[in-house]
Order: structure tokens, then C-alpha cells, then sequence
């Protein structure tokens, strides 16, 4: 057998894990698990600033192997330099009881926008990133997770 | 190379997927005809390669009957087109002169009466035969064969020798890559001391372990045949964690990794490949929208739905092999190879008739000598079939209402529930039901035929929930398998509805009452991929039901109506 293929290194990989481990400040927290209610509350939690689409990159499985550990990454386009850097990036589940899932919080010494963990859901639901930019502007995006029984193969 | 006449154009596909059909000088030889080994291997070769493929054998060493399905439902993009045809559909489409031997082969209508008269399919002695003919003739050093996978799972022996009997058979072949599915239920060590044992490299660039997310076997590998670089990546079937028991397989991740495999084909390309094949696990309708989505693989070689097609469909320049199951086929696929390009291809898929094609003497000897500790066993005549008994088909099959009367009866249930295998060998009426025939449709690593309560709710959203593994428009959705079956419960199902709504009626057989949401009902079933289920193994609950009746007589089933297809 060859040596194993990585695409991320391990250093990358504690680092990550260390980043989300330190921000254990949750997300604004929201308590109702409906997919429009939960739209609108996330607008009126940033004053409903006008958020734009792109520049996340959320790697979420379409289809989570085990609901209890669903991988999540999250990669901000961003130079992350003094001027302009990603403050920090908002994770909300909408059908969760609590919405508010995590914070990863970055400076520009991060170097890199990017963070994984991984989170729990109990069903098939939407993902949504909100990336708060240093000059306030807002991003955003978010991905369907299919969280399934199964089905038997061929 | 294919000339401009021999493709037809499935239509104007929003996949993009075109279909070179024929069978070649085999189709026009053999109306009403048997065919010789000499028809079967019929083949003017072309170019540097030959490319062979077997796939989904699922442990069956001897020739068996195995009836192709009568309903194969596509949806979104995939509907009504192949492989997503079956009888005169199929047959029009592929050219496929009705009542043929190729008939018998992959179509479904009148199966009882063409396997009487071109017998049975497949065994591994007559594979070997083909493939050694395909070897002297080519030249060994031309030719390069790979296995899909599905391979040591689904029958006794191979449940008895933990799938140790078919590395030793496809040793014995000569397979050089493969990659996998059924293989993971023998659990992380087995799998790994197996792979060890393989003489084919055990390719899966989708697995990794969940704690580094580091490759856990072997991507890719490059072979040199006939001057060619051909590189080979291996995709196991991706959603394994799901469809089969994740607790055996606690370490690892899954998943279709599309970036990952544009990056072996880029670094594959990279080093030189002249041929990038992608030895996939995914399913026939997953690899047709992956060949949309990544460049530069030349060739996917499909498994795990079962698809037999006696032509290639293409996608852009990638084209899509589908090689059929149970040994009943093998894919040749030739390739000429200029300017590190595949300038054209020739295919065939060869079918293994049993009574035409001379053993090959050392693999007979080998298979012997693997089911002569167990003969006695497996020859255990337990009762006979008056019906066809046989599994495919998205919605029900009789072997599979077998399965749920045996467990309705022997575990005094209501309700029954049976998973939709696509593997398992197909009795004809008057055959004998041995011990052997029922493990063909029931030997797993987790056979355990539980019994529970279960609510009308509950129920409900199993079936929904399987529905969308089946159904959603989007094949990255798509489990593979087909319906769960349900002994003692009836309903409708419109396919073309979302999830949560493609179910509805259900219905009590025995009182002919809807079934009611908040209501518990005693249900058992088989094949839970919970860890710690109790149970009587499946086999003792079908061999004691058919030994009880010895006669066994199966009603056409109208249990389920079908719309939206």
C-alpha cells in the first residue's frame, strides 16, 4: 500500500481543532426550529444588515454517515491582512432546538479563514455561515445536510 | 472505433448521454439459437488495451439462474432512458432480437421459459474460461482486469470463510485492482487482512479514517499494459456507513469526494497517464452526473446497481460501462490509445453461458475444493418452489415475499419488513429450495430477524425515508438497492413526489384497514444496521418456514400501486 494521501496536514488539522475549541462563544442564540422563522431571525440578529452571497466555502456531507458527528469547514475568501480580515463566522442549524451552533472567531494573525469541527443533527436540515468582515460587511451561504435512516444497498 | 452509425442518441439529455449500442455479430448470429464459446468471445480487437470488467459477483461460484428486473424506475434526468429500460423497451433499444439468448440474458419476460432453454448463467470456472481465452488471444501483457467490487459477500461459504474464499478466487483470476462495498461488513481488521491477502490492489480513494482524514487504503494505481500508462482510482460505494452497519466500520468516513477524485485524475494526468479509469462503486445514475462534473477520466467502470447493458453510454468523452452482477457477464472493452488520447473503443459484453463454455479445470478444482467442507450442507434439499422465485425489481419480488411470509409466520408479526438486495439467485418453478438457495438470498454479517412494535407513523417514514434513498431527482441522493419490502401491509407510491409525500394508503392486508399513524403494530424484520439486534439469524426463519410448508407457492403481489413513473 502507498503512503496515505493527505490534503490537509495534521498541523492544519489540530490547529483547526484547537481554533474551535478555544471559541466557545456561542452564537446569538435562537430557540425556534423553522427554516423561514430561522432565516428572519438570523436578519434581525445583525440589525438586518444586507448580507451577501459568496466568498464562504461551507464543506458540509449532503448526506451526514452519523448524525451525532456531521464534519463541517468553513473557508472565508479573505487577504487577511490589518485592513481587511474576517472577524468571525456564524454557524446556525435551523432545525435544531438552538439554532446557534458556533462562533470561529479569527484575527489577522489567523492567516487563513478557515476552521472545521464537527457539530450534531438530529435531522435533515439547513446549514447557514454568516461571515462578519472587518469593515462590517456580512456574507453568507448555507447547504442542506440529509440526515437519513438509509435504505439497503445493492 | 465507433463509427457515427452505430450511436443513438438517448436524446437530447440534460446529462448529455449518449448510447452506442449492439451486440455485435453475437445479436445478428444467435436468434433462437444457443450460443458457442466461440460466438461468445467473438470480438475483433482494436487498438494497444483490453480493458475487462467484472462486478457485483456477490460470492457466486457456480452457474445460477438470475432474472434482470421488470421494473427499474428512473427518475430526474435518468428517466426512461438506460438503464432505466427493461424487456421490449430494453430490447428495442439495445437491438436485442426478442426470445434471443441475449433476451434470456437481460430482460425479464418470459424468464421461466428462456432459462429452460439456455440454462443457467455465470460460475466462476466458465468466467475463468473467458478470460483466459481473452488473454491467449490479446496477449496477457495487453490486458488488464479489474473487479467493481461486491465481490466476497452472499453466499455461505463466503459468510463461513469471512469472504476468504473469493480473495482466493479472484486470485486465482487474476483480478489487479478492485474496490468495494459488501466487503466492508466483515468489519475493519477483516477487511484490512484481506486487502493484505488480495492480489488485486484494494483501491478506495473515498475512505478515510475519521480521526486525520488520511487515506485508509490505496487511491490509485498506475498499470503499464500493451506500452499504455493506465491509471486506475478506486470509489467505494459511498454511502456504506449508511446503507450497512457504520458500528463495523467505526473509523472510517465515506462519502463521493468529488474534488478528491478530480485530484487523482489531475495528479494521475500529472505523472504521465495515458488512460484514466475510475473503478467505481457509486451506482450506475451517480457516475452518469459525475461524468458531468469532473474532467478527464476516459472510462467509469459502474457497479452496485446491477445494470447489464450490452453498450457503453457516453458523457462528454467519458464513457460509462455497466457489467451486470453475479458473474452472469464480463466487459471487454478495448481501447486504442494515440497522442496519450483514447482515440476510439470497441466494447462487448460478453455473456457467461454456462452449458456453452468449457470449464476452466483449475478454477473448477478450486471451487471445489472451497464448498466441500459445506456440501453436505448446502445440498439440503428444504422444500420446492411451484414459482419463479426471484428478487430484482424496484418494488417488490417473489423471493423477497418468501422472506416476509416466513418472517410474518415464523416470528408471528403483523407486519414484515425486507430489505431491497439487489443480489440473490432467482429459483425456477420445480427447482428445489436448498439450504444454499436461501443463503444466496440471505447470507450477511448481520442476520438477525428482530421483532418490535412499530407505529403507523414510524412505519410510514421508513418507507418515505427509503423512497427518497430511491427516488430523489438528484442521483448524489440516490442509495442504490430498491423499495424495502413489506409483508402484510399495502400502499401507494408516487415517485415523483417529494420526500415526506410519495407515501400514502397503507393498508393492513389481513383486515383491510388503513393502518392507523398512532397505533403499535408487531413488525419483524432482518438486516438492521443497529448494533446489538436480537434475533434468530434470517436463514433459520426461512428454512424453518419452507420446511414447515415443503411446497412453496408465491401469489402475484398487488400490494403496491405505483404512480408519478
Amino acid at each position: 500500500m502507498a503512503g496515505p494521501i493527505v490534503y490537509r496536514t495534521r498541523r492544519n488539522v489540530l490547529h483547526m481543532a484547537a481554533l474551535a475549541a478555544a471559541t466557545s462563544v456561542i452564537a446569538p442564540s435562537l430557540s425556534k426550529a423553522d427554516s423561514k422563522a430561522v432565516e428572519a431571525e438570523i436578519k434581525k440578529l445583525y440589525d438586518g444588515k444586507a448580507m451577501s452571497e459568496g466568498r464562504i466555502k461551507l464543506d458540509v456531507p449532503q448526506i451526514a454517515e452519523n448524525g451525532l458527528v456531521v464534519p463541517i469547514t468553513v473557508d472565508v475568501e479573505s487577504p487577511m491582512t490589518e485592513q481587511n480580515y474576517v472577524k468571525a463566522v456564524h454557524v446556525y442549524a435551523d432545525g435544531n432546538p438552538l439554532p446557534g451552533v458556533l462562533t470561529f472567531r479569527f484575527s489577522p494573525l489567523s492567516g487563513r479563514a478557515s476552521a472545521s469541527t464537527r457539530m450534531r443533527l438530529a435531522q435533515t436540515q439547513n446549514i447557514v455561515a454568516v461571515a462578519e468582515m472587518s469593515d462590517g460587511s456580512l456574507f453568507t451561504t448555507k447547504a442542506e445536510v440529509k440526515v437519513t435512516i438509509g435504505g439497503c444497498g445493492g | 472505433m465507433i463509427s457515427r452509425r452505430h450511436f443513438l442518441h438517448a436524446t437530447a439529455a440534460a446529462h448529455a448521454l449518449a448510447v452506442a449500442s449492439g451486440l455485435g455479430p453475437l445479436g445478428r448470429a444467435a436468434a433462437q439459437q444457443r450460443l458457442s464459446e466461440q460466438d461468445i468471445l467473438r470480438f475483433e480487437p482494436l487498438g494497444q488495451v483490453t480493458i475487462l470488467h467484472v462486478t457485483d459477483i456477490h460470492a457466486q461460484l457456480m452457474p445460477l439462474y438470475f432474472r434482470e428486473p421488470s421494473i427499474n424506475l428512473g427518475v430526474g434526468p435518468a428517466k426512461g432512458k438506460p438503464p432505466h429500460l427493461t424487456d421490449q423497451a430494453f430490447r428495442d433499444h439495445f437491438k436485442v432480437g426478442g426470445g434471443t439468448a441475449e433476451a434470456h440474458a437481460l430482460t425479464a419476460d418470459d424468464f421461466t421459459q428462456l432459462a429452460r432453454t439456455y440454462g443457467r448463467m455465470g460460475g466462476m470456472d466458465r468466467v475463468a474460461r473467458l478470460i483466459s481465452a481473452v488473454r491467449a488471444e490479446r496477449g496477457a501483457d495487453k490486458v488488464l482486469l479489474l473487479d467493481g467490487g461486491d465481490t466476497w459477500q452472499g453466499s455461505w461459504t463466503a459468510l463461513q470463510t469471512r469472504g476468504d474464499d473469493m480473495v482466493q478466487v479472484m486470485n486465482a483470476l487474476g483480478v489487479e485492482a478492485m474496490t468495494s462495498h459488501w466487503e466492508f461488513t466483515y468489519g475493519e481488521d477483516r477487511v484490512k487482512e484481506l486487502a493484505e491477502k488480495s492480489k488485486a490492489a484494494f483501491l478506495a480513494q473515498n475512505v478515510r479514517d475519521n480521526e486525520w482524514q488520511e487515506a485508509v487504503f490505496e487511491p490509485r494505481k498506475t498499470f503499464e499494459k500493451g506500452g499504455a500508462k493506465i491509471a486506475v482510482i478506486g470509489q467505494a460505494f459511498p454511502r456504506t456507513p449508511i446503507a450497512n452497519p457504520r458500528w463495523m466500520i467505526p473509523k472510517w468516513e465515506f462519502g463521493l469526494r468529488e474534488e478528491d477524485i478530480q485530484k487523482q485524475v489531475d495528479e494521475a494526468r500529472a505523472e504521465g497517464a495515458d488512460v484514466v479509469i475510475l473503478l467505481s462503486h457509486n451506482g450506475f445514475d451517480v457516475d452518469a452526473k459525475l461524468a458531468t462534473r469532473v474532467n478527464g477520466i476516459d472510462v467509469i467502470l459502474t457497479a452496485h446497481t446491477h445494470d447489464a447493458m450490452p453498450g457503453v453510454v457516453t458523457a462528454g468523452r467519458t464513457i460509462l460501462v455497466a457489467s451486470g452482477s453475479h458473474g452472469k457477464f464480463i466487459s471487454r472493452l478495448d481501447l486504442d490509445i494515440r497522442d496519450k488520447k483514447v482515440s476510439g473503443y470497441r466494447y462487448k459484453l460478453l455473456p457467461v453461458f454456462s452449458d456453452a463454455i468449457t470449464p476452466d479445470p483449475s478454477m473448477a478444482g478450486l471451487i471445489d475444493a472451497i464448498r466441500k467442507p459445506f456440501a453436505a450442507e448446502l445440498a439440503q434439499e428444504i422444500g420446492r418452489t411451484e414459482s419463479l422465485l426471484f428478487r430484482r425489481g424496484n418494488f417488490n419480488g417473489t423471493f423477497d415475499d418468501l422472506i416476509a411470509q416466513a418472517m410474518l409466520a415464523e416470528r408471528d408479526a403483523e407486519i414484515a419488513l425486507t430489505p431491497g438486495f439487489r443480489w440473490g439467485a432467482t429459483l425456477l418453478p420445480g427447482d428445489p429450495i436448498t439450504f444454499d438457495a436461501i443463503a444466496n438470498a440471505t447470507a450477511i454479517t448481520y442476520p438477525a430477524c428482530y421483532r418490535m412494535e412499530m407505529t403507523g407513523a414510524q412505519l410510514k417514514d421508513v418507507l418515505e425515508d427509503v423512497a427518497d434513498n430511491i427516488f430523489h431527482p438528484d442521483p448524489y441522493f440516490q442509495g442504490g438497492g430498491d423499495m424495502v419490502r413489506v409483508g402484510g401491509v399495502g400502499y401507494a407510491i408516487d415517485v415523483s413526489a417529494p420526500m415526506g409525500r410519495r407515501i400514502s394508503d397503507l393498508t393492513l392486508l389481513k383486515t383491510g384497514r388503513p393502518l392507523e399513524a398512532s397505533k403499535a403494530y408487531t413488525v419483524a424484520g432482518w438486516a438492521s444496521v443497529n448494533q446489538g439486534t436480537q434475533g434468530p439469524p434470517i436463514w433459520d426463519v426461512v428454512k424453518s418456514h419452507v420446511a414447515r410448508h415443503k411446497t412453496i407457492r408465491i401469489e402475484p403481489n398487488a400490494a403496491v400501486k405505483v404512480t408519478g413513473a
